[in-house]
């Protein structure tokens, strides 16, 4: 689920659309689902699973498994049908908007519009230790065959690594005077991630950074709409390509400038 | 499965050649100790407690004599003096030096011999507790039997240690054989070990004696009732390497994370500090008769699969000399290595049998740590559970000891207890359907197979013999391992190394050396 590019057709109008989950056939409503109960597999148990699965909403509920996780649990799979209809017509999510461009393309328009190249920096920050998410944008590597941020001749990339603490990557960041600031946060236990992303946005502003460099989040449990809420810039979910977010950066450096993006 | 058609000149030269590269940093780690080494001596001989803020007595001790310039003799110099000077048990001496008044330095009556004397009940007492567990836990596992392998091997990670406990349970009575939980992210980081039963950690539990403990129990009441031996594991890894061998020791940990360079690489902690407290972790863990499963799957998270191969492999080399050096036998050397290799790869599979074969056989009688992918799995649990399939039968068709097992949830949450099913359930059809599938398959000598495990042990053999001529600290501070670099002054800890002085005792250390 990489971040769409969309143009800005999203503000038009949109007439109702009501839809419901598709199994076999339009509008029937089916939904798989799969669940453990803290009680031994049994005639009751599945019993239990059933009138859990109505409780969620479920209709025509059909247990096609129940399996003895463990002496005190058993784990069922459920299919039902769900009434709920929801308008897709009045759904609105904010996207990641800039152009999309080849990195090659990327690098060109760095080279002829700004003239300099473009710093970053990033770091896994707070107790953070899994750098996966900041290798794949920034290291030279990259993900799924695109090249990482290190790679690009007009990008300066600096990888702080993973346990950085927030004021740490703030100040490399205006020592550097970065145009952006990425932010990855990996682990989600107890939502650690939205506690430390508002630190790294509370410093941030005490700091005078926010609004100035671009300040960017990313991680498995982030999406743009997410991001926007806590106060960055963009955010970036699972399968993110170095170069959505090199397009993101040069989208908005060239919109400052009063560049066409 | 049929031997790969490889050169085995090649392989001993591999080897011979990762000797060297241990050799070369081991006269560095003869010659100095750390501030876990020494808290460890203190463990073993007894010291224990905290003060009411929580900092254990034993980096108490350390800490003052490393302030008092007395370190380089070693905590056990200043503990046995405490004796000779008329402590009536080991915890009153270990108080005296980190409450009492200023650590006096050495008189002229105290010589290495008569302070070695004094502590010699101790000595032999400390090395008992350590073997008794041994026994304990070799007549368990004697008496009830492992299963078939690979042994299915599982993570909790709830953060409270009663979940953690609760999950093992239930992950041993749905088939699991190995549960190792997970510690809380930053503990490789802070470098003393808390003390007690804990309920709160971030995306794992902490590593305590007590944790140990309560999961231990939990598996020994378990395995009775399945009839079959359960096994725990925990990280000796981090800033306190040592200390958690030590407690894993007496606790009859089974299995530990142990690598001499995963530290360094992934989580910053400086190379000396690192290759000093891997020594003597891993003497202890000899002694203690315990597996350790090296970190080499990491690698593959950062490093592309397909590309980084041969890295894999010779750091499996170096950290079999590394465990070698330190008096660790084959047999207790789990080597890990991972199904990374991306999942978009035409004939992806058949690479992964290359590595996954070739690894078998050059470390023929060493329990294999069998790693699943994690790097290519995104969310989508159905294509993740068929990905694993094709992990458990590499995993069955080339003989891998250990496996952990691939979570059909990875990327998204630590396992729910359904997961951990599903994923045994998977293993067990998987296991059962291909048990001799190996037996039956030759090699073709001309194909993809061949050829890349030949390559992949090319390029090992190539890595090594650049990393013996220009040393491993130059190598790790170059970034050949992994794609990290990591200077030999840099990283966290280094202020926790120092040079042993020429009065240095250790009389654990001399014991466990001492080890057959």
């Amino acid at each position: 689920m990489s971040p769409p590019h969309g143009g800005d057709d999203d503000t038009r109008k949109r007439a109702a659309q009501p839809i419901r989950a598709y199994g076999d056939r339009m509008g029937d409503g089916a939904v798989q689902l799969s669940f453990t109960l803290p009680v031994a597999a049994s005639a009751r148990a599945k019993e239990a699973a059933r009138r859990y699965a109505e409780g969620l909403g479920l209709k025509h509920v059909l247990v096609t498994a129940m399996e003895a996780a463990g002496r005190e649990f058993s784990f069922f799979v459920v299919y039902g049908k769900s009434d709920i209809v929801i308008d897709y017509g009045v759904i609105e999510v904010p996207e990641v908007k800039s152009a999309e461009r080849t990195p090659k393309e990327i690098n060109d328009v760095i080279k002829k519009q700004l003239g300099r190249r473009v710093v970053v920096v990033g770091a896994c920050t707070g107790s953070d230790a899994h750098t996966v998410g900041i290798d794949a944008i920034l290291n030279m590597k990259g993900f799924a065959g695109d090249y990482g941020l290190e790679r690009y001749p007009w990008f300066e990339a600096y990888n702080l690594g993973s346990q950085v603490p927030n004021d740490v990557l703030l100040q490399k960041a205006i020592d550097q005077r970065d145009d952006a600031i990425l932010v990855s946060q990996v682990v989600t236990q107890r939502d650690v991630h939205r506690e430390n992303s508002r630190h790294f946005i509370d410093e941030a502003k005490r700091r005078g950074v926010h609004g100035k460099q671009l300040l960017l989040l990313g991680g498995p449990r982030v999406d743009h709409k997410l991001a926007l809420e806590l106060g960055f810039d963009a955010g970036f979910g699972p399968g993110t390509k170095p170069s959505d977010v090199a397009n993101f950066i040069v989208h908005r450096l060239l919109q400052r400038r009063g560049a066409p993006p | 499965m049929e031997a790969l058609p490889i050169d085995p000149a090649v392989v001993a030269e591999c080897r011979a050649l990762a000797a060297r590269v241990a050799d070369g940093v081991g006269r560095f780690i003869q010659a100095h100790s750390t501030v876990s080494i020494e808290r460890t001596v203190l463990r073993a001989y007894g010291a224990h407690g905290a003060d009411p803020d929580g900092v254990p007595l034993v980096n108490t001790c350390v800490a003052r004599l490393q302030a008092a310039g007395q370190l380089g003799l070693g905590a056990a110099h200043a503990l046995g003096r405490e004796l000779l000077r008329g402590a009536a048990t080991i915890q009153e001496a270990a108080e005296a030096l980190a409450y009492g008044a200023p650590p006096e330095p050495p008189g002229p009556g105290d010589n290495l011999e008569t302070i070695r004397r004094a502590l010699a009940p101790y000595t032999a007492e400390a090395l008992a507790v350590i073997d008794r567990s041994r026994e304990h836990r070799e007549a368990d596992r004697e008496r009830l039997g492992t299963g078939p392998t690979p042994l299915k091997y599982v993570i909790v990670a709830t953060g409270n240690i009663y979940d953690d406990a609760d999950q093992a349970r239930a992950a041993a009575q749905a088939g699991a054989d190995i549960i190792a939980v997970i510690r809380s992210t930053a503990q490789s980081l802070i470098d003393y070990v808390p003390i007690g039963a804990t309920t709160e950690g971030y995306g794992g539990t902490w590593a305590t004696q007590e944790n140990f403990r309560i999961v231990r129990a939990a598996l020994d009441d378990e395995q009775e009732r399945l009839g079959r031996y359960l096994q725990q594991v925990n990280y000796s890894s981090g800033l306190c390497m040592p200390e958690i061998a030590y407690l894993a020791a007496v606790e009859r940990l089974d299995m530990l994370l142990n690598d001499a360079m995963y530290g360094i690489l992934f989580r910053d902690i400086n190379p000396r500090r690192t290759l000093c407290d891997q020594y003597f972790s891993r003497r202890v863990i000899a002694r203690a008769g315990i597996v350790i499963n090296t970190g080499e799957d990491n690698y593959l998270t950062t490093a592309d699969a397909v590309e980084a191969a041969h890295t894999v492999v010779a750091s499996q080399f170096i950290n079999e000399a590394f465990a070698h050096a330190a008096g660790l036998p084959d047999e207790l050397m789990g080597l890990g290595h991972a199904f990374e290799i991306d999942k978009g790869l035409e004939d992806s599979f058949l690479l992964e049998i290359a590595q996954a074969q070739l690894v078998r056989q050059l470390f023929p009688k060493h329990p294999i740590k069998w790693m699943p992918a994690t790097k290519h799995k995104t969310g989508d649990i159905f294509l993740a559970h068929r990905v694993d399939g094709l992990y458990d039968l590499v995993g069955v068709a080339t003989g891998q000891s250990i496996e952990l097992l691939g979570m059909m949830t990875e990327a998204i949450h630590n396992p729910y207890l359904h997961d951990r099913f599903v994923a045994i359930k998977g293993a067990d059809y998987v296991f059962r359907a291909a048990r001799h599938l190996g037996d039956e398959l030759r090699w073709n000598p001309d194909g993809l197979v061949v050829r890349r495990a030949r390559e992949v042990l090319a390029s090992a053999h190539a890595l090594l013999r650049e990393t013996v001529e220009e040393g491993l600290w130059s190598a790790i501070a170059r970034g050949v391992f992994a794609d990290v670099k990591r200077p030999e002054t840099g990283g966290r800890g280094l202020e926790g190394v120092f040079a042993r002085a020429p009065e240095y005792l250790n009389p654990v250390l001399e014991a466990l050396e001492e080890t057959p």
